[in-house]
C-alpha cells in the first residue's frame, strides 16, 4: 500500500535518500526528511499507539509536536514522538501501549465492555482497603502507558550553555523571524528557537510564494547574524528572563539545555490548532486541518481516500485545496459559518468509516477533517506573569500583559495578513531590541568599573505598536455528542461533566481529579476545550471559568538533560599520585580523594602505635587568621577562651552555630602577636571561612582581621608513633625536646631543609604526634624525606581508616559523625570548654539552656559485652526489652591495639554513667549488651603516650 | 532564575550566591529571654512586598550585602554593603 505522493514543492523529502526502518518488526522504507508518522502513512500504516486507559486505536491527530497518541518506542528510547523524530535508517521502531499486538489489543475489549475507569477512577478505586494496595499495583502495573526502559542502555550524553543573548526570540514563524531580524539590525545578539524542525511555521504548509517568504526571512535573519536553534523548545521563562531553552538537534549530544540570560524575551509562539470534541473523535482517519496540510505538502502523505472537512475557517478552505491536489475526494465539506455541525463518526476498529451530520446525513469517508479554530500557547507568558484572557468573539484566550522585558507578537496577539504579522514582529523586534540595549547599559554600569562606562543610558522604549486585528470566529468546541477532551490521558467530555456534577466545577480542580491537561502534550491541545466542556456543564461562560496555569515546562525535558555532565571537581593533595602509586585505595571524603589504606588498615594502626606512621591530612581546613582582633574573633567562635592564649601554644576548641548545635572543631595556634592559624574539619573548611566572614562583615565590622584560606597552600603530615620524635629530628633544625617543645605547642622552622614549615604537637591517633605544615610546592618532597629517613625505624604511611580507628580507641568525637543537626555542645561532654563567664560566644544562650535544663544526650563511649561483635554505626540503642530508643551507636570499629569492638554512641543521660549497660539493637536484629566506660578513651586515657 | 547585584561583582545568578534572607538584630545573649533569642533564630516576617534581605556572594567576591526587593514582583533597589548607606552603590538591573 503505498500513499506517498509524487514529489511536489514545499516537501522536506529528499528522495535521492531512501531510508530502510522497521515497524514491529516488518521493514519498510521512507525518505530522508520523513518524520516515523509521515514514514508509517506513506506505507499505509494509520494506527501508531494505542490509547491510554481504554487502549483505542489512534493515528495521527496534528502531525507534529503535540500528536498526542503517537509515542513509540525506537530501539531502547521508550516515549519518542512519532510525528515530531525524523526517521533514520536502521530504527527499529515499536508500537508502545500494545497487548499483544497493534492491531489487536486485548486490553481494548475493556473500553467495549464498560467504561469502568471512570473520572477519578484512580483516587476512588484504590483508597480502600490499603492492604491490597500490592494487588492494585500488580494490576496497573499490566495497563500502565509507556514503553520499557531497557537498564543495561549506555548513558547518552548530554551538555549544558550558558549563554547571554540580548533577545531571545520563541518561535521561528513569520513574526518571530521579523522580531529576530529587526532585533539583530538593532543592534542586539537574537537567538531565535523553533521546535519545529525548520523555521517557517505555518507558511512551511503555505503556498509557493509563502515558501519563497520563508526563505527570504531565513537569509535576512542569518545575514544579520541571528543564531537559529531549530527542534529547540523555550521550555520555560523565570525571574529576570532566565530563559531554559531544550535543543534536541546538537551534534554529538543526545539533547543540550541552554541557559540564557536574555535581556528581552520575545514570544511568538502562534496558535495551535484546536480537536473537536464529539463521539468518535479520537478515531484514526479523525485529524485537524493543519495535520492533514503537513502531511501532504511537508511530507508528500496521501492521509486517505475520501474525507470529509468541517470547517470554519482558512485553514480548512486551505486544506480542503490540500486535499483535492493530493487526489483524495472530498465527500463533503461541512460549512461550520453556515452552521452545518458534524454530530459523531462510526468506525471500524481501525478507521473512521462514516460521518454523521446535524441534517440527518450519513456521508461515508476514511477521513475527517476539522477545522475549528486555535489556542494560543501562552505558556511563556504566563510564566512571566500574564494572566490570559478569553475572547469570545475570536473564540480563543488572548495575553493580557507581561512584565516589560516580555513581548509577544504575531498570532498569539491577533490575526493578519502575512504583511501584518511581519510588521507587527517587525516593530516588536524593534522594541525588544531598544528595551534589552537599556538592559544592558544598565549591566555595564553596575558590573563595569564607573571609568569605563561612560555613554548615557539609551531612553526607554514606550511600547506604542499597533494591535493586530482580531478576527471574529464561532465558538466550536464540542458537538452535540460527548467525545474525548484529552488524547493522551483518555478523557471525555462525559468525564469532565461526571466531575463537574460531582463538584470539581473549578478549572483546577477538574484538572487534577480527572488529569485532563496533565498528559505529555500538557494541555496544549486539551486546556481549551476542558475549559469550554467544562463551562458547558456548569451553564458558564469559558470567561468565566478561565483557565489554568501554565507552568514550565513548556514540553518535556529529560532528565539527562536537567543533569547535563557529571561536572563534581574533586580535590586532590599534592602527595595524591604518590598515594595511588603506592597501592593506596581511594575514597572520596568530601570533595577530597584521600588515601583508605594501602591494603591493611589494621596493620597500619599497629605500626603507628608501635613504630611510627604518617599521615596525608592535607584536606583539614586552614586559615591563616592577622589582625589585632584575632583573639577576639577566636573568643567569639569558640565556646572557650582564647584571650591569653601565648604564642608559641596550640589549643583545641569547639564552635557552635547560634542554635547551639556544634558546628566543627579544631586546633588553632598562635604563632606571633597577631598571626594565627586556624584549623577546621576537613568538610567544615569552606563553611567556616564564610562563617568568620559573615561574623566580621555583619556582626563587627569594627574588628581587624585578615582571613586567608590555605588549606591548599600547606601539605599537612601528621607523624604519629613513640618513634615520631626520633623522626622529625633528622629532618629539622626545631628543637623536639619534651621540655622545649611539649605537648599542645607550635614551632616553626626549617624542615627538609624547607624554610617556614609549622610544626605542632597535637593528639589526635594518642600518640605522641608532631603536625607538620609545609608549603605545598615541597609537600611531596617532605613526605618521601620522611619514609627514607625513617626506614629503619619502621616508618610506614597511614590511611583515613586507620585514622579513624585510633581516634575511636581514643575516644574523639568527629563533628558530623558521633553529632548530628541536633546535637549541642552539651552531648560532647566537653563542658569545661563551655565557658560562660565569656560574654559573648555564638550559640551561648542555647548553650547555657541546654545544660540548665540538662534534657539532652550524651556521647559515651561503651564496648559490645561480645568483644567479637562490632555494631553498626546508627544501631538502636533500646530501654532494656522495650522498643523505646534512648541512643544509637554512632562510631563503631574493631580495635587491633585492644583486640575487641569498641564504640561511641549517643544516648540518653539516664544512660551515661559508666557501668551501665545498654541493649543495642543490630541491623539482623539481634539485641546485644554493651557497657559504658568511664572516659571516652578506650586506649590510654590519661594521654601518658602523646605527653611523652 | 534572579539576578542579584553583588555591589562589588556586580549582577550575579543566585546560584553564585548564598540567600541569607531577612536579618534580625542580635540580641544580648546574656540577658536575652528564650522568646527573644529564638525570634531572632526563627522567626522572620516574610512578607508579600518590600523586603530588606541579605546575600552573599560566595562564589565571588564573598562580600555580605543587602538588597532590597519585592518578594512579589522580583523587583529591586539599590543593593547596600553593611556599613553603608543605601544608594551609596550602583544600581540595579531590574
Ligand atoms: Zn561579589
Amino acid at each position: 500500500m503505498n500513499h506517498r505522493l509524487p514529489p511536489a514543492d514545499g516537501e522536506v523529502l529528499d528522495r535521492t535518500k531512501a531510508l530502510t526502518f522497521t515497524w514491529n518488526g516488518k521493514k519498510l522504507e521512507g525518505f530522508e526528511g520523513d518524520t516515523i508518522t509521515s514514514a508509517l502513512m506513506a506505507n499505509g500504516h494509520h494506527i501508531i499507539g494505542r490509547s491510554m486507559k481504554y487502549h483505542r486505536p489512534r493515528g495521527v491527530l496534528t502531525a507534529d509536536f503535540w500528536d498526542p497518541n503517537t509515542t513509540v518506542q525506537v530501539g531502547d528510547e521508550p516515549n519518542v514522538r512519532a510525528s515530531h523524530r525524523k526517521l533514520e535508517a536502521g530504527m527499529q521502531v515499536v508500537a508502545q501501549n500494545v497487548w499483544p499486538s497493534l492491531s489487536f489489543d486485548i486490553k481494548a475489549a475493556n473500553g467495549l465492555v464498560g467504561r469502568f475507569l471512570t473520572a477519578g477512577f484512580y483516587y476512588k478505586t484504590f483508597m480502600k482497603p490499603a492492604a491490597l494496595w500490592p494487588r492494585y499495583e500488580h494490576v496497573l502495573a499490566k495497563f500502565a502507558p509507556g514503553g520499557e526502559v531497557d537498564l543495561d542502555t549506555p548513558h547518552g550524553r548530554y551538555d549544558k550553555r550558558f549563554a547571554h543573548p540580548d533577545v531571545v526570540v520563541a518561535g521561528g514563524g513569520p513574526a518571530g523571524l521579523s522580531a529576530a531580524i529587526a532585533a539583530a539590525e538593532a543592534g542586539s545578539s537574537v537567538m531565535l528557537v523553533e521546535h519545529e524542525h525548520h523555521v517557517g511555521g505555518h507558511l512551511l504548509w503555505g503556498t509557493e510564494e509563502d515558501r519563497a517568504r520563508v526563505a527570504d526571512l531565513t537569509a535576512a535573519a542569518l545575514a544579520a547574524g541571528v543564531e537559529i536553534l531549530t527542534n529547540s523548545t523555550v521550555t520555560g521563562r523565570y525571574e529576570d528572563n532566565w530563559i531554559a531553552i531544550l535543543q534536541r538537534n546538537h551534534p554529538g549530544v543526545v539533547e543540550r539545555l541552554i541557559k540564557a540570560r536574555a535581556k528581552t524575551l520575545v514570544v511568538a509562539a502562534g496558535t495551535i490548532e484546536r480537536p473537536y470534541v464529539f463521539e468518535g473523535n479520537d478515531l484514526p482517519g479523525v485529524m485537524t486541518s493543519g495535520a492533514v496540510r503537513r502531511l501532504i505538502t511537508m511530507y508528500g502523505v496521501k492521509p486517505g481516500k475520501q474525507a470529509v472537512v468541517f470547517s470554519a475557517n482558512e485553514s480548512g478552505e486551505a486544506a480542503i485545496d490540500d486535499l483535492r491536489r493530493a487526489g483524495v475526494s472530498i465527500a463533503r465539506v461541512v460549512d461550520a459559518l453556515t452552521g452545518e455541525r458534524i454530530v459523531s463518526t462510526k468506525g471500524s476498529k481501525k478507521r473512521v468509516k462514516e460521518v454523521l451530520l446535524e441534517d440527518g446525513a450519513k456521508i461515508k469517508c476514511d477521513l475527517v477533517v476539522t477545522a475549528v479554530g486555535w489556542t494560543t500557547p501562552t505558556s511563556l507568558l504566563n510564566m512571566a506573569g500574564d494572566r490570559p484572557v478569553y475572547d469570545a468573539d475570536a473564540a480563543r484566550f488572548f495575553p493580557s500583559g507581561a512584565p516589560d522585558n516580555v513581548l509577544a507578537t504575531g498570532g498569539m496577539v491577533g490575526d493578519g495578513s502575512l504583511d501584518d504579522l511581519i510588521e507587527h514582529g517587525r516593530v516588536t523586534g524593534e522594541l525588544a531590541a531598544g528595551r534589552a540595549a537599556v538592559v544592558r547599559h544598565r549591566l555595564q554600569v553596575a558590573t563595569a568599573r564607573a571609568e569605563t562606562v561612560d555613554e548615557a543610558e539609551p531612553g526607554y522604549l514606550a511600547d506604542e505598536r499597533t494591535p493586530l486585528d482580531r478576527w471574529p470566529h464561532p465558538e466550536l468546541f464540542r458537538a452535540s455528542t460527548h467525545g474525548i477532551v484529552d488524547y493522551s490521558e483518555d478523557v471525555s467530555s462525559k468525564d469532565l461533566y461526571s466531575a463537574a456534577a460531582e463538584g470539581f466545577d473549578s478549572v483546577e480542580l477538574i484538572k487534577r481529579f480527572t488529569t485532563a491537561t496533565m498528559g505529555p502534550s500538557q494541555g496544549k491541545l486539551e486546556t481549551v476545550n476542558t475549559v469550554a466542556v467544562l463551562a458547558q456543564a456548569r451553564g458558564d461562560s469559558i470567561g468565566d471559568v478561565g483557565t489554568t496555569v501554565w507552568r514550565p515546562p513548556y514540553a518535556p525535558i529529560s532528565l539527562g538533560a536537567l543533569a547535563g555532565r557529571i561536572n563534581e571537581p574533586t580535590r586532590l593533595s599534592v602527595i595524591q599520585p604518590w598515594h595511588e602509586a603506592n597501592g593506596a585505595t581511594p575514597i572520596l571524603a568530601g570533595q577530597w580523594v584521600r588515601p583508605d589504606h594501602y591494603g591493611d588498615p589494621l596493620s597500619e594502626v599497629r605500626n603507628t602505635r608501635e613504630n611510627v606512621g604518617i599521615i596525608d591530612v592535607t584536606p583539614l581546613g586552614k586559615l591563616d587568621l592577622q589582625g589585632p582582633d584575632v583573639a577576639n574573633l577566636l573568643s567569639l567562635l569558640y565556646t572557650n577562651k582564647w584571650m591569653q592564649l601565648p604564642i608559641g601554644s596550640v589549643r583545641y576548641g569547639i564552635m557552635c552555630a547560634e542554635d547551639g548545635v556544634v558546628l566543627d572543631d579544631g586546633v588553632t595556634a598562635r604563632l606571633d602577636e597577631e598571626h594565627y592559624l586556624m584549623t577546621t574539619t576537613s568538610s567544615g573548611a569552606a563553611r567556616i571561612w564564610s562563617w568568620i566572614e559573615m561574623w566580621l562583615q555583619t556582626e563587627r565590622p569594627e574588628w581587624q582581621v585578615h582571613v586567608t584560606p590555605v588549606t591548599t597552600g600547606l601539605t599537612s603530615i601528621n607523624i604519629a608513633g613513640p618513634k615520631s620524635r626520633a623522626l622529625l629530628g633528622r629532618l629539622t633544625d626545631i628543637d623536639l625536646d619534651n621540655e622545649a617543645f611539649p605537648y599542645m605547642r607550635v614551632r616553626q622552622g626549617l624542615i627538609a631543609g624547607i624554610e617556614q614549615c609549622i610544626a605542632w604537637r597535637i593528639g589526635f591517633t594518642g600518640e605522641l604526634s608532631y603536625e607538620i605544615h609545609v608549603p605545598s610546592g615541597h609537600g611531596l618532597a617532605v613526605w618521601e624525606r620522611l619514609l627514607a629517613e625513617g626506614a629503619d625505624l619502621g616508618v610506614k604511611p597511614f590511611g583515613l581508616e586507620a585514622q579513624r580507628i585510633m581516634r575511636l580507641e581514643k575516644g574523639h568525637f568527629i563533628v558530623g559523625q558521633d553529632t548530628d543537626g541536633l546535637s549541642k555542645a552539651p552531648v560532647t561532654g566537653l563542658d569545661p570548654l563551655l565557658k560562660f563567664d565569656k560574654d559573648d560566644w555564638a550559640g551561648l544562650p542555647e548553650v547555657r539552656w541546654s545544660l540548665e535544663s540538662g534534657d539532652h544526650p550524651v556521647i559515651v563511649a561503651c564496648q559490645p559485652d561480645d568483644r567479637s561483635i562490632v555494631p553498626e554505626e546508627a544501631a538502636q540503642i533500646l530501654r532494656s526489652g522495650t522498643t523505646e530508643i534512648v541512643g544509637r551507636i554512632t562510631s563503631s570499629r574493631m580495635s587491633p591495639t585492644l583486640e575487641r569492638s569498641i564504640c561511641l554512641a549517643q544516648v540518653s543521660k539516664e544512660f551515661a554513667d559508666a557501668g551501665t549497660s545498654l541493649e543495642v539493637l543490630l541491623v539482623d536484629g539481634r539485641r546485644i549488651t554493651a557497657t559504658v566506660i568511664e572516659h571516652h578513651a578506650h586506649f590510654d586515657p590519661e594521654g601518658e603516650r602523646l605527653r611523652g | 532564575m534572579l539576578l542579584v547585584p553583588c555591589p562589588n561583582c556586580g549582577p550575579r545568578n543566585a546560584a553564585d550566591l548564598s540567600y541569607n534572607g531577612e536579618s534580625r538584630p542580635r540580641p544580648d545573649p546574656q540577658t536575652c529571654s528564650p522568646e527573644e533569642w529564638r525570634t531572632y533564630l526563627y522567626l522572620r516576617d516574610n512578607p508579600s512586598g518590600w523586603l530588606v534581605e541579605s546575600w552573599y556572594c560566595s562564589s565571588g567576591c564573598r562580600k555580605h550585602f543587602t538588597i532590597e526587593r519585592h518578594t512579589l514582583t522580583g523587583e529591586l533597589r539599590t543593593p547596600i554593603l553593611p556599613g553603608s548607606k543605601p544608594g551609596a552603590t550602583k544600581g540595579s538591573t531590574k
